[in-house]
């Protein structure tokens, strides 16, 4: 009878709870999670980047009964979990390059595959590639898609913090609009990264039909390793992108990092979808919707647009561009429009002609 | 492996030699809030720490932690007029936690499996004198016999539970809860002795070789006022309606009753009165707003078909109506007298402006302040100007609720046993309050508020059956699993499932968490994130 | 078994008998036929527990081939030129990491200009890759090395490039004798790592490490090299014992007793100037010819041996270093170091350019007759080609025959 009865303290929205049953809490809530990426590690204070790691990469030594290997992209990740002599991994962890983590992924899963066949086991550790937005979107992208196009059974998550953090936060593919970077600085008539620019990788994964796409933040936990999780039941090329803030990168206190990742969501700044086969299967509804604002205030990289002299029109813009993923993906209830995702870019072009 | 590569190949988890605490210029600590239902609860009740042992399903544990504070669950799950509801911080997100529903729940659940309280495992030796069996007393008698203590209560009327019996109607308190949960207090060893009014206080003390004397007489006698009155028009008062009612089951009464006031003890006897046939109608000379007696009493009283005649003072009672004067509320809420009369049809009018305090004995205490007709008492130790000699309840408050009397009883006991300890007693200090501001909101999910079944308006005007239906136990732990727990932990995981260091330690089911400083940078998410505001950040001591 | 086959498809059998676990492959000449023909073994079931991956660059080619060998497979695959140059981030890694993967290259010129036809432009710009470079001097030798290339490479924990001319071997069809798998089998063991990832003993590979290990690190690959001189060789001896075969070594000689002048050559042109030297020899003209099997690691020792007394000796090489000299000469000259001993650089064979008999017949001549003034001259010039540009446009013209350094020093000057 209890059992039956809903927690309704918090429902699912917090990590766990003493009253809810066992398997109806999240990984990270158990005493023995696996805890993949440990203490010690050298990530700032309030790293959104070592909370999504060790989310997912817990959740995928759930779902595998430990029979993880990993990846890693030269990155922030890399560099703050193996500097000589420490190692934050618990788990078969390697690092090769920044460009190549999906191709050493693809190799490391054939001879996984080919060493298990050799010793009769029945079942191959699986292969999980992980990098940042830059190694993931940019320079990565071409083992990436190689991978995609292979259908290697890989899983990459990119943990999208939407610029070069580790160098010292320039601009990458995957930075949205009007935030400042060291590259994109706020100077001159528009500040901040350009419109229309950009790529929406999760989209273009999708058009590689490959078995599972899906995106994430570090707020939505219980939907973050429900990814992860669908993810690993899939073999073949599957790809999650993870937002995770970067106090540094983004202006934000250290405190603030899934706070923002909440109101990235709870805005559709960052639909959060999962696909199949090319096709969108889910979305991550909106809980309480907030205007874009709420969002930009929290981060200095968008301090232009809070403050007296802030352009309305670009605000308007952003506004219109989370408007338009709630309608393009169906991200609140009440809309009854058919989720038929677009790139964000898609619409920034065409709102740039 | 044969051999590992120097540097290039690292072992797994080494990383846990490199103490990161050293970055953290915050720490985060827990703070204990105070709930605002806590901090409003007249009995002091430890409210939050009950609603999350029922949460569990663990009543008797439950029961336990309620009855720490509070030894009439049952009674007061049905009586209470829970301001505490009113101050729950659930009713910023949609509605207050259902608290008395689930109190009553628990206390019916204990008198169901015959839940006792423990025997004090050793004596004392002394002996207390309490004068009264209303709810101060009970709770008063009960606390010290937990301490130990041997406890006999003198009681006038012929049966122990003063205003809970004499007072408040069936229909609100079926007298089989009140004596059973009464009797489980005598149970533990305390005494009660009805029918005898103690004439000599001091005496009685000295001949009964008592350590301590808590005086919990009540406030028993209507106050009166003085309506000019015409022939015969019968003048009648609340508390006499009200025992005649408890004790005969009915009264002689006229059709036509004016009720006079505009507290609870109006609303009860309308109500009673109801249900023996009359058509009472209440006469209050202020509006609603301003109206003391319970909401929700009120609005089972209209439910049931009884008129208010609101603004309105009785300027005099004639044979078979009343002349009454209309009011007007000036700037400050005051009724102010406008000099335009009406009559209203009546045969009868029932008092129920207030109680007093009968006076009569303890004003023969040598050296006994008074204030009115309250007994002045220290406010922490809850003694009278008399050494030895301490009060609680109505007979030294002027806010009479049973639920404030059985506050004073505990406090009262506790301090007379610190007396008999040769201690002085002071109240704890009560912790920062938990505001919806420290909370985070938007992890709790919507869930309606459980309603009480109640009998149908039309079934009540015949009948004293009580009319509020309990909750069933689904809805009750449901309802008690809404509460926020408000400024302490509930154990839901965030602060050990976000903290990016894993720097949080969970102890196990119960046992909450603990920061590891080897480890933890000061970040703050774990603060930020956690939904009760259970965690502070203070700069670190360098 | 002796078959009369294309060098591709030799050295493809020879991959196929060590047994590889992965093999990823990306299309560039000359290397095709090779990985190729892999494929198709993976495919027909002829080399079983094999996965073949066609991946989408070179990059990747390199990566794959990382993942894979970390994971603790035997690991192959080839490349050449431009493609070299394009997983060359991967080659570092690869050789950081300690994975023995072993690649051919089937060298080619770097463009630009874009060239497909065979030097040693792209082999040699790996030179401080941290890989072992084995040079190959026929199919045969080819075939042999490859099989000699997985055991060294496991032995020392190190990647090695196994270098063949390209279309001057790879396309060449030759008799070959190929080992049959029993005795391959017998000399090359299933490949237990040093230290594979794997989830039942968890380690972290590729950790950042930073200046207070990073010079050890560097010496301890150092120390791995200097071993690996070692292990080619007893390595070459074990397999030369098992098979009679010729092949392998750090380098050979050939016709050094009392050679008045030694060639120092690496790869096919080996074979041509052998004919040559034989010509040459019935002339009265003692030349020795030095393989140089070994690039990387470089057998200073054996190389100052095996030069000897001889007191000229001419590095053949087909391949330079802009704005400096040539690349195999500076080397020897360090083996050489205080013995007297004139050792100078002769380019030829860029591009493609054929190196015949009558080019070493040339080399030889013109060294002898101490018509070599200077350390580096450019030997097989077509100076019309060079002058209908430099007289047209700066009215700057060549004579025919070598170039050396100071005329294109001079001819800036003019």
């Amino acid at each position: 009878m209890l059992e039956k009865i809903k927690f309704y303290q918090t429902g699912s929205n917090t990590v766990g709870n003493r009253m809810l049953n066992p398997a109806m809490r999240t990984i990270q809530a158990s005493e023995d999670r696996p805890n993949s990426l440990i203490s010690g590690h050298r990530a700032c204070q309030g790293c959104g980047e070592a909370l999504g790691a060790r989310y997912a990469i817990d959740a995928a030594m759930k779902a595998t009964n430990g029979q993880i290997m990993l990846v890693n992209a030269t990155g922030c990740l890399e560099v703050f979990s193996t500097p000589y002599p420490e190692s934050a991994w618990q788990i078969p962890w390697i690092h090769s390059l920044f460009g190549n983590a999906a191709s050493v992924g693809s190799g490391l899963a054939a001879a996984a595959r080919i060493l298990a066949k050799k010793h009769g086991q029945e079942n191959a550790p699986r292969i999980i590639a992980q990098g940042g937005d830059g190694g993931t979107t940019d320079i990565g992208f071409g083992p990436l898609s190689g991978m995609f196009e292979r259908n290697d059974d890989v899983l990459y998550i990119c943990y999208d913090n939407e610029a070069y953090m580790n160098t010292g936060v320039q601009r990458s593919s995957a930075t949205p609009p009007a935030a400042r970077t060291a590259t994109t600085q706020l100077v001159g008539d528009a500040p901040g990264a350009d419109w229309g620019k950009g790529k929406d990788v999760p989209l273009i994964a999708m058009a590689h039909g490959i078995p599972y796409v899906a995106t994430a933040t570090v707020a939505d936990l219980r939907d973050l390793e429900n990814k992860v999780t669908k993810a690993m039941s899939f073999h073949g090329a599957r790809y999650i992108q993870i937002l995770v803030p970067c106090p540094l990168g983004w202006g934000l206190n250290s405190s603030s990092t899934v706070t923002a990742a909440r109101l990235a969501m709870e805005t559709g700044f960052f639909p959060v979808y999962e696909a199949e086969y090319g096709k969108v299967t889910s979305v991550r509804k909106i809980r309480q919707k907030q205007p874009v604002l709420n969002y930009l205030k929290l981060q200095r990289r968008y301090a232009h647009l809070t403050g007296k002299k802030a352009d309305p029109n670009v605000v308007a813009r952003l506004q219109a561009m989370c408007d338009q993923n709630i309608k393009n993906f169906g991200l609140l209830d009440d809309d009854n429009t058919e989720a038929a995702p677009v790139a964000i870019q898609a619409f920034e072009r065409n709102q740039s002609v | 492996m044969k051999k590992k590569a120097f540097a290039v190949t690292l072992d797994p988890a080494t990383s846990l030699s490199n103490h990161t605490g050293s970055w953290r210029t915050l720490r985060p600590v827990n703070v204990f809030k105070l709930p605002p239902c806590n901090n409003q609860c007249p009995a002091g009740e430890n409210i939050q720490q009950w609603l999350y042992y029922a949460g569990e399903g663990d009543y008797e544990h439950a029961w336990r932690v309620l009855t720490e504070e509070n030894p009439l669950p049952a009674c007061m799950g049905r009586v209470c007029y829970h301001t505490c509801e009113g101050k729950c911080n659930r009713g910023f997100l949609d509605e207050s936690v259902g608290i008395n529903s689930v109190e009553r729940f628990l206390g019916d659940y204990a008198l169901e499996h015959n839940l006792g309280f423990k025997i004090p495992s050793r004596e004392t030796g002394k002996k207390v004198l309490i004068i009264g069996s209303g709810p101060a007393g009970l709770s008063a008698a009960y606390q010290l016999r937990r301490f130990g203590h041997k406890v006999h209560i003198v009681e006038m009327g012929q049966e122990p539970g003063g205003m809970m019996r004499y007072g408040i109607p069936v229909y609100r308190l079926p007298r089989n809860i009140l004596d059973a949960e009464i009797k489980r207090i005598t149970d533990m060893g305390v005494e009660i002795e009805c029918g005898r009014k103690v004439e000599n206080i001091e005496a009685e003390k000295r001949s009964g070789n008592y350590d301590a004397v808590i005086l919990c007489l009540g406030a028993s006698i209507s106050t009166n006022v003085d309506i000019p009155q015409g022939d015969t028009t019968s003048i009648l008062n609340a508390l006499n309606v009200l025992g005649e009612i408890e004790t005969k089951g009915d009264i002689q009464i006229a059709r036509r009753v004016a009720v006079y006031g505009g507290g609870n003890t109006a609303v009860d006897v309308a109500r009673s009165l109801r249900r023996i046939g009359a058509e009472p109608i209440i006469v209050y000379r202020r509006n609603r707003d301003k109206m003391p007696a319970n909401e929700e009493e009120m609005d089972a009283a209209i439910e049931e078909g009884i008129q208010v005649k609101w603004l309105s003072t009785i300027a005099e009672a004639r044979k078979d109506s009343l002349k009454i004067e209309k009011m007007v509320l000036d700037e400050n809420g005051k009724p102010k007298p406008t000099g335009e009369y009406e009559e209203l049809p009546a045969d009868a009018v029932v008092l129920a402006i207030g109680q007093n305090v009968d006076t009569s004995v303890i004003s023969k205490i040598s050296g006994l302040n008074m204030e009115k007709d309250s007994v002045v008492i220290d406010n922490e130790t809850m003694m009278t100007s008399v050494d030895g000699i301490f009060a609680a309840g109505d007979c030294a408050s002027t806010d009479r609720t049973v639920t404030r009397a059985i506050g004073m009883g505990k406090h009262a006991a506790r301090s007379v046993n610190a007396y008999l300890n040769g201690r002085a007693y002071k109240k704890a200090e009560k912790h920062e309050i938990a505001k919806f501001e420290d909370m985070h909101p938007w992890y709790y999910t919507d869930a309606p508020k459980q309603i009480r079944e109640e009998l149908e308006a039309a079934r009540r005007c015949g009948t004293f059956d009580e009319v509020q239906k309990g909750l069933t136990e689904e809805n009750a732990v449901f309802e008690a699993r809404r509460c926020l727990s408000c400024g302490n932990c509930m154990e839901c995981d965030n602060c050990y499932g976000v903290c990016p260091d894993s720097a949080i330690i969970k102890l196990g089911a119960g046992k909450g968490y603990e920061f590891n400083y080897d480890y933890c940078k000061g970040c703050g998410v774990c603060a930020q994130e956690c939904p009760c505001g259970h965690i502070k950040m203070v700069p670190e001591q360098i | 078994m002796l078959k009369q086959i294309e060098g591709s498809l030799g050295v493809a059998e020879a991959v196929a008998l060590c047994r590889p676990g992965v093999v990823c492959a990306y299309p560039i000449s000359p290397q095709t036929h090779i990985v190729e023909n892999v494929g198709k073994f993976v495919k027909t079931g002829t080399l079983k527990d094999c996965d073949f991956l066609n991946v989408e660059s070179e990059f990747s080619a390199m990566s794959v081939a990382i993942g894979s060998s970390a994971g603790g497979a035997r690991t192959y695959t080839a490349t050449a030129s431009q493609g070299l140059l394009f997983m060359v981030e991967g080659i570092y890694s690869a050789s950081g990491l300690g994975l023995p993967i072993v690649m051919t290259v089937a060298s080619r010129a770097i463009g630009g200009p874009i060239n497909i036809w065979n030097d040693h432009s792209d082999s040699l710009s790996q030179r401080d890759s941290g890989w072992l470079q084995l040079f190959c001097e026929s199919n045969q030798d080819a075939v042999d090395t490859h099989i000699m290339a997985f055991k060294i490479a496991e032995t020392v924990g190190l990647p090695v490039m196994v270098c063949m001319d390209g279309f001057v071997l790879s396309h060449a069809f030759e008799r070959l004798d190929i080992p049959s798998q029993e005795v391959v089998d017998k000399f090359l063991k299933e490949y237990e790592p040093n230290e594979y990832l794997n989830t039942s003993e968890p380690i972290s590979m590729g950790a950042m490490v930073g200046p207070e290990a990073f010079t050890e690190v560097r010496i301890l690959q150092q120390r791995k090299m200097a071993r690996a001189l070692k292990v080619i060789e007893d390595v070459t001896k074990e397999y030369r014992e098992l098979t009679g075969s010729k092949s392998g070594g750090l380098l050979d000689c050939y016709n050094c007793e009392n050679a008045d002048l030694k060639l120092i050559i690496l790869g096919s042109s080996v074979g041509t100037a052998k004919d040559e030297i034989d010509r040459l020899k019935k002339e009265g003209i003692n030349v020795g010819i030095i393989s140089l099997k070994s690039f990387r690691p470089f057998p200073y020792a054996k190389l100052a041996e095996a030069i000897g007394d001889t007191k000229q000796v001419i590095c053949l090489e087909r391949a330079f270093s802009f704005g400096g000299r040539g690349i195999i000469c500076p080397e020897v000259k360090r083996a050489m170091e205080g013995k007297n001993c004139d050792i100078k650089t002769v380019v030829a064979g860029l591009g493609g350019r054929a190196i015949y008999g009558t080019t070493i017949n040339g080399i030889v001549k013109n060294a002898l007759d101490g018509k070599f003034t200077e350390e580096f001259t450019f030997f097989d010039v077509d100076a019309s080609v060079l002058n209908s540009y430099t007289q047209k446009t700066e009215g700057v013209s060549f004579p025919n025959g070598p170039i050396c350094q100071s005329q294109i020093d001079n001819s800036v000057n003019m």
